[in-house]
């Protein structure tokens, strides 16, 4: 959900807050991914999510423009995905996520996009993230999916797409700023509200931390 | 059908030759007064040289002496030289006595000890399962215990005419025995020469003060074993790091599929699933169901649950009843993960199911539940919840902040800090089960897959003993309470404190954001955040602290109407994790010796070259202490009497007690305790 930045701010900021959902297979680096975007550090050992996450992160688009992020980090495996439609349900973006060094996780990962594009909010964005990039690049040939492969249907598919690496922390800030610069941040429409029925007091509670975090990010 | 050699048919019969034997042995060595009194105590102490030091009877046990010079690892042995010096140097004891190592002889040792009111008919039956547990031992034995039978009778005649010399000495010199608690370490002593330097250094306890000890043997029994090569080339050194390990547990389907297990991987180890298979289909055949059974120093527990069974290998000296637990909780945790019915549906489609899938994710959970029983939990042993301490007011305070933000959609709210509950709101119809919360803490504090997530998680989780057929959703956010706060650095496992908020309303996460981010604000501003903070920085008492000049180093004390439990501070001497194991062992000792099956045993001590350990069973508590080794008698009584006079003092503070309100859990209803009892004790 979009909202304009409340009086008392810079004049002419512009304060967004997005509702974001990572979807993917199990062990793709959906959970570190996060990890480097919210908190810019890195597990090596990760133990799987268990049930999902919700994290925020605020970021600056400009000096005017101040986003910020519900994050729902979903865990992967297969017994929890009845439980997706609630995380995707009122969500305004979505990564998917894949391992470029696992092919079969592609598949798993255009399943997701069908089910988002299918079920989700029609404006949502979605981002295409082929994560572990710093394994190819130490040894090449345990890339299992071609990047052009990836960019073509992420092209035919109307995606962002990004090859990225939660370890070295290559392309992550580029992945979430894309999808910033995205979304439709001047138009804070009904189409971007949640569910007909918003919880009550949901739009009052961000607004004070929103605050601060674009005061934080200008001065 | 597949029958491994030890496992012939006729050795149903054998067994229970085994353990005739044991009476055999007693009847045909009981001429001698002080040879019978011996006797069961040989029997064990074959594997592990030791005495004991009965306080009923100050009578001399006089095989401790030649065992022990023939066991170069005892760890008391400087002291024990003075002694041995003056003696005869005896022929070494055979190992073939290692036959009358069955948990009769076990037991029945334990009962010359300092035990009250019970009888030897009483010990006979504590282990009802001996005869038909050891199957592969009395295959194996048969012939060898006719010779330690006759070994023993050599033994026992030079040493019976000594007895009456060596007894004033012996009586006198307290620490230079070795009890039943030693003999808990048997595993140890006879285990594979490998093993000997990492077992030694484990049981090596001579001294209470320092804290020394190297942990690298037992921490690595936490190590992975390593994954397999491309040409399985490493196959070899894998299998023997796997056997190296002194706790195994697997789960496998009824259909012979591996599941899971804690070291290795189902590859690696699939003949061995192969062979435990093949024992449990073999006596299933026979329409009779496999308990337990031991193979040499290696204890095999196996639990059936519907389409799964639950194997432990445990060669760290537990009874069966308390690797039954753990197994049932392992059980339990896939309930939590899956829920009855979709675990009955998965089977009933396709009994050849692979759960492996379903559980994804889940291992760890799985993991760090057997790793923590490892190590020894005091929780576990005590089927029991321990509180964090803090005023009645205070605990009043956080309650009343519980109700006052409780949102509607709340079933089980939890303040829980490091593992220790604060406080706890619930409805007024339904209780919380210990062993969900062991679940749940297991999950949020010992795991690191909701901690290492960074924020706010949302859990569909069942709890079995609430409700197994379903789930319900955990909200969990941990605070960060510290002063000086350094980003990067992670917050101990007792530091960390939680707010975990459960609803049966999957929808309903931001209604419990909303509850917590309110509670929060009221703990803050009624203080109650400073109070759980000071209380995690002061930490466990330490027994001096509560009885100055006690004799004690360490205590567990359960409430049993409460189902909760306190405990002394590990510091300084339990801060190793080896030797907190130790200590767990002699707990779990004298908790197998005051809960066996029909006794009345009310009052246990028990004195050991390492420690004297004490237990107390009244209808409202239980406490269980341990002493050096030389502590008086009456000290460490009068220590542990005003132990539980301090603990009712203090009860309001260490325990959740019946909240002012109705809808605040007292931890557990009566009837739950029954139920909590029924399943986690037996």
């Amino acid at each position: 959900m979009a909202s304009r930045q409340p009086a008392g701010a810079r004049p002419g900021a512009k304060f967004a807050q997005f509702k974001l959902v990572l979807l993917g297979e199990s062990a793709v680096g959906k959970s570190s991914l996060v990890l480097r975007f919210v908190k810019d550090q890195f597990d090596d050992y990760r133990e799987s999510t268990i049930g999902a996450a919700f994290l925020t992160q605020t970021i600056s688009l400009d000096e005017s423009t101040t986003v910020k992020f519900e994050i729902w980090d979903t865990a992967g495996q297969e017994r929890y995905k009845s439980l997706a439609p609630m995380y995707y349900r009122n969500a305004n973006c979505a990564v998917v996520v894949y391992d470029i060094t696992q092919a079969a996780s592609l598949d798993k990962a255009k399943a997701w996009v069908k089910e988002l594009q299918r079920q989700a909010n029609e404006n949502i964005v979605i981002a295409l993230a082929g994560n572990k990039l710093d394994l190819v690049t130490e040894s090449p040939d345990k890339r299992a999916i071609p990047t052009a492969d990836a960019e073509a249907y992420a092209r035919e598919a109307g995606l962002l797409f990004f090859e990225t690496s939660a370890k070295s922390s290559t392309n992550v800030r580029e992945l979430f700023t894309a999808i910033a610069k995205k979304l439709p941040l001047d138009q804070a429409g009904p189409r971007n509200l949640r569910g007909a029925a918003p919880r009550p007091g949901v739009d009052l509670r961000p607004e004070a931390p929103g605050t601060q975090g674009a005061g934080a990010c200008n001065c | 059908m597949f029958c491994p050699p030890w496992e012939a048919p006729g050795d149903r019969r054998q067994r229970f030759n085994a353990s005739t034997l044991q009476q055999l042995l007693r009847a045909s060595t009981s001429n001698t007064d002080c040879v019978q009194k011996r006797t069961p105590i040989a029997g064990m102490t074959t594997l592990h040289p030791d005495s004991h030091s009965d306080i009923q009877d100050e009578s001399v046990d006089p095989s401790a002496a030649p065992s022990r010079s023939s066991t170069p690892h005892t760890p008391s042995r400087d002291r024990s030289l003075s002694i041995d010096s003056v003696r005869p140097p005896l022929p070494p004891r055979p190992n073939s006595l290692n036959l009358l190592n069955d948990e009769t002889a076990f037991r029945a040792s334990l009962q010359a000890e300092a035990t009250t009111a019970v009888s030897r008919a009483d010990i006979d039956t504590q282990a009802p399962d001996a005869g038909n547990a050891h199957s592969t031992l009395a295959v194996r034995g048969v012939p060898r215990g006719l010779k330690a039978k006759a070994s023993l009778n050599q033994l026992a005649s030079p040493k019976g005419s000594e007895a009456g010399d060596s007894a004033s000495i012996r009586s006198s010199i307290q620490n230079g025995d070795i009890g039943d608690v030693e003999a808990l370490f048997r595993d140890f002593v006879t285990a594979a020469p490998g093993d000997h330097s990492d077992a030694a250094s484990l049981l090596h306890f001579p001294e209470f003060p320092a804290d020394d000890v190297d942990d690298t043997g037992f921490l690595s029994e936490f190590e992975p074993v390593g994954e397999l090569n491309e040409e399985a080339g490493n196959e070899d050194l894998l299998l023997q790091r796997w056997k190296a390990k002194q706790k195994h547990y697997l789960i496998l389907s009824a259909a012979g599929k591996p599941i899971w297990t804690r070291h290795g991987d189902g590859g690696l180890i699939s003949t061995y699933v192969g062979v435990i298979q093949t024992i449990i289909s073999f006596y299933e055949d026979a329409g009779d169901q496999l308990r337990s059974f031991s193979a040499e120093d290696s204890k095999f527990v196996i639990v059936t649950r519907g389409p799964l069974h639950f194997v432990a290998i445990s060669r760290m000296m537990e009874s069966d009843n308390q690797l039954r637990l753990q197994l049932e909780a392992l059980y339990m945790q896939i309930l939590s993960t899956l829920t009855l019915p979709s675990l009955t549906h998965l089977f009933s489609l396709r009994p050849s199911t692979d759960l492996k899938r379903p559980l994804q994710g889940s291992e760890t959970l799985l993991s760090s539940l057997a790793d923590s029983f490892t190590r020894g939990s005091p929780s576990t042993l005590l089927s029991a919840l321990e509180c964090l301490k803090i005023r009645k007011v205070h605990r009043q305070s956080i309650n009343n902040a519980l109700l006052k933000t409780k949102a509607t959609n709340l079933l089980y709210g939890l303040v829980v800090a490091g593992g220790r509950l604060v406080s706890v709101v619930r409805p007024k119809k339904h209780s919380l089960h210990p062993g969900d919360l062991q679940l749940l803490f297991n999950m949020i504090f010992e795991a690191d897959g909701v901690k290492a997530g960074g924020g706010e998680s949302w859990i569909p989780v069942c709890l079995p003993g609430f409700n197994s057929s379903g789930y319900l959703y955990m909200y969990v956010s941990f605070l960060d309470l510290r002063d000086d706060v350094d980003e990067n650095e992670d917050i101990s496992k007792d530091e960390s404190v939680a707010i975990v908020l459960i609803s049966p309303d999957k929808e309903s996460f931001f209604e419990m954001q909303e509850m917590r981010d309110s509670l929060v604000g009221q703990m803050e501003k009624n203080g109650s955040l400073k109070v759980i903070k000071a209380a995690i920085d002061q930490g466990r008492p330490a027994t001096t602290d509560i009885v100055p000049g006690s004799v004690l180093h360490h205590f567990l004390y359960k409430s049993r109407a409460n189902v909760q439990f306190t405990m002394s501070s590990y510091s300084p001497e339990f801060t190793s994790i080896s030797r907190r194991r130790r200590l767990m062992s002699i707990y779990n000792n004298l908790h197998g010796s005051i809960h066996a099956k029909n006794t009345s045993v009310k009052v246990h001590h028990c004195v050991s070259r390492s420690a004297s350990s004490f237990a107390w069973m009244t209808a409202v508590f239980e406490l269980y202490c341990i002493a050096e080794p030389n502590a008086n008698r009456n000290a460490l009584v009068q220590s542990a009497a005003k132990i539980a006079q301090w603990v009712h003092q203090e009860e309001e503070r260490l325990f959740i007690i019946g909240g002012a309100v109705c809808a605040v859990l007292t931890c557990l209803a009566p009837t739950q305790t029954l139920t909590s009892k029924r399943r986690f004790s037996d």
